[in-house]
């Protein structure tokens, strides 16, 4: 579905492998269902074998070779270190302080990191009724940093959310300190355009990183706030050889085990 | 002890209108036939709580049995939204409904809470987020001994529980291996419960610190195979993932949500009567 850029990878492959770059080998990762979940994957796949992938319906150390469907597919359970209680991976384990990483994808998200996965519209007469806040708040509050992935376009990047699910810097500079919260909050958000981090002071997300081909206009018309870009900006480096060989086989994998649903929301 | 019952009499017994209930299982285990009976019986008003409502209570809100819904997560996992859920909220069908939405951190707790026989839960979350602006029952309590001010929501404490597990014995000891979600908390949070189990055994085999939920902390136990369909039951079987699939442009649409109601569940006299129904559909596509 997506665009390709000079035929040799997709601007969704290029989002996969850039975030998956961001997870270091040997952290301990919360993993949402869908993108995040293939980013951490690929990540346990090329660079990061050492990769602890924690999901919330119980495995700790879940080495899927499939995408999983749901955030409690079997294989979860049977390629797991251990399988504990759900209340225990929220209590000893997020709330305990042992996550490195929480990876969450998002419906919409502020130039802040603040996230909505509740309601676009008034919330008692909604317009469109989204699942919900799932395991997110907590993740968000709790992990020592966040990861961010999702597809960039003007509904989905917003100047003002509806719904404030889950806090990234809340209002922006010390409102996440002032709001108590344990973790630092989200540290990047990966697009299929460009990635984004909190700026000094502000933490308000500007662009650090352009995907090859890229252009300014195009992000800034993919984004509902006036967004700002870093004094500094790189180019992502394009997907090598062996994360895109990794990537393919893993979604081909997943093709193969599930049909047409392919693990991907 | 538990009674060993038919799915029919341990609804019909321990399912009242107006009952709290909780049907459990995260992702795995999904109690759905215990949810069909209950369509069956035609059981009004329940206040129905579970993390993640899945089809099961979109089933059960479609079907005109819910008042109220408790719940942390409510989409069609891999496929996208719970139709019969969100028509309900957003335009009242087929009756009004009422939602108190919190996190999974928060509904876990308050089932740990409840087994626990806690008036409330305790936990660090909410700050900056807006669910406490919507939801009055997220308070917050502030720590008597350090001074910081934690999130205190109400425990979870079902009139009855339902969950699905692999084996029961002779006696109604029950044996639940894999994803075990919330199932032990909301059993032993609720006045009463029923567990369906995919086969009953002379000996559980349960290795030592096994989850098992003695027979005198339960209410019924029914042997219902394949009642967790089209969830999963670690070791019997996978989860049906087209069935997930096929659900979206069936609930999507009210006549033929009805329709396929009223031939699968209503027009079935119980589980194994559904499977072969089922069973029969499945082939002939």
């Amino acid at each position: 579905m997506s665009a390709h850029l000079g035929n040799d990878y997709s601007t969704n492959e290029m989002m996969t492998v850039a975030a998956a770059r961001n997870l270091g080998n040997g952290s301990v990762c919360f993993v949402g269902i869908g993108l995040p979940s293939k980013a951490a994957n690929l990540a346990r796949l090329t660079h990061a074998p050492e990769v602890v992938l924690i999901y919330e319906s119980g495995p700790i150390g879940a080495k899927p070779s499939v995408l999983p469907l749901s955030i409690g597919d079997g294989e979860l359970a049977e390629t797991a270190d251990t399988v504990v209680p759900t209340g225990e991976i929220f209590r000893y384990w997020l709330q305990g302080g042992r996550i490195d990483v929480g990876f969450l994808g998002a419906a919409q998200v502020d130039k802040y990191g603040n996230i909505n996965t509740t309601v676009i519209g008034d919330y008692h007469k909604p317009k469109v009724r989204l699942p919900g806040a799932g395991g997110a708040p907590e993740i968000a509050g709790s992990a020592k940093k966040v990861l961010i992935i999702l597809k960039q376009s003007h509904r989905t990047f917003v100047d003002k959310l509806a719904f404030i699910t889950s806090v990234g810097h809340g209002e922006g500079g010390e409102h996440r300190k002032q709001l108590g919260l344990p973790g630092a909050g989200p540290v990047a958000i990966i697009t299929d355009l460009c990635i984004m981090e909190p700026e000094e002071g502000t933490n308000e997300f500007v662009v650090t990183s352009l995907h090859p081909g890229v252009a300014r206009e195009q992000v800034i018309e993919n984004t509902g706030w006036q967004i700002r870009f870093a004094d500094t900006v790189a180019v992502t480096e394009p997907p090598r050889a062996e994360e895109l060989e990794a990537l393919r086989a893993l979604e081909a994998r997943t093709a193969a085990a599930h049909g047409q649903l392919g693990g991907e929301e | 002890m538990a009674e060993f019952l038919s799915l029919r009499d341990a609804v019909e017994r321990f399912v009242q209108n107006g009952d709290t209930v909780a049907l459990e299982g995260f992702t795995h285990l999904i109690p759905t036939a215990a949810a069909h009976e209950i369509v069956r019986q035609n059981k009004q008003d329940l206040t129905l709580v579970r993390m993640t409502p899945d089809l099961v209570y979109d089933l059960l809100i479609g079907a005109g049995c819910a008042k109220k819904l408790i719940f942390s997560w409510g989409g069609n996992p891999g496929v996208g939204s719970l139709h019969r859920l969100r028509d309900a909220v957003e335009k009242g069908w087929p009756q009004a409904l009422e939602i108190e939405e919190h996190s999974h951190a928060d509904l876990a707790n308050a089932y740990v809470a409840g087994a626990s026989g806690l008036p409330f839960a305790v936990l660090r979350a909410y700050a900056g987020s807006d669910l406490p602006k919507v939801n009055p029952l997220i308070k917050s309590v502030t720590c008597p001994f350090t001074g910081e001010v934690l999130a205190a929501v109400p425990s979870v404490r079902p009139d009855v529980t339902v969950i699905h597990a692999q084996r029961a014995d002779r006696k109604g000891n029950v044996l639940i291996r894999g994803i075990l979600g919330v199932q032990k908390e909301a059993a032993l949070a609720a006045k009463r419960c029923i567990v369906t189990v995919e086969e009953i055994v002379d000996d559980l085999e349960a290795p030592m610190n096994a989850c098992v939920l003695p027979t005198w902390a339960l209410t019924a136990v029914c042997l219902v195979p394949g009642g967790a369909h089209p969830s999963y039951a670690h070791g019997y079987y996978e989860r049906d993932n087209r069935f997930y699939q096929s659900w979206d442009p069936i609930a999507r649409d009210r006549d033929a949500f009805t329709a396929w109601i009223d031939t699968y569940i209503r027009g079935t006299a119980d589980s194994a009567a559904y499977r072969a129904k089922i069973a029969q559909q499945q082939e002939a596509n």
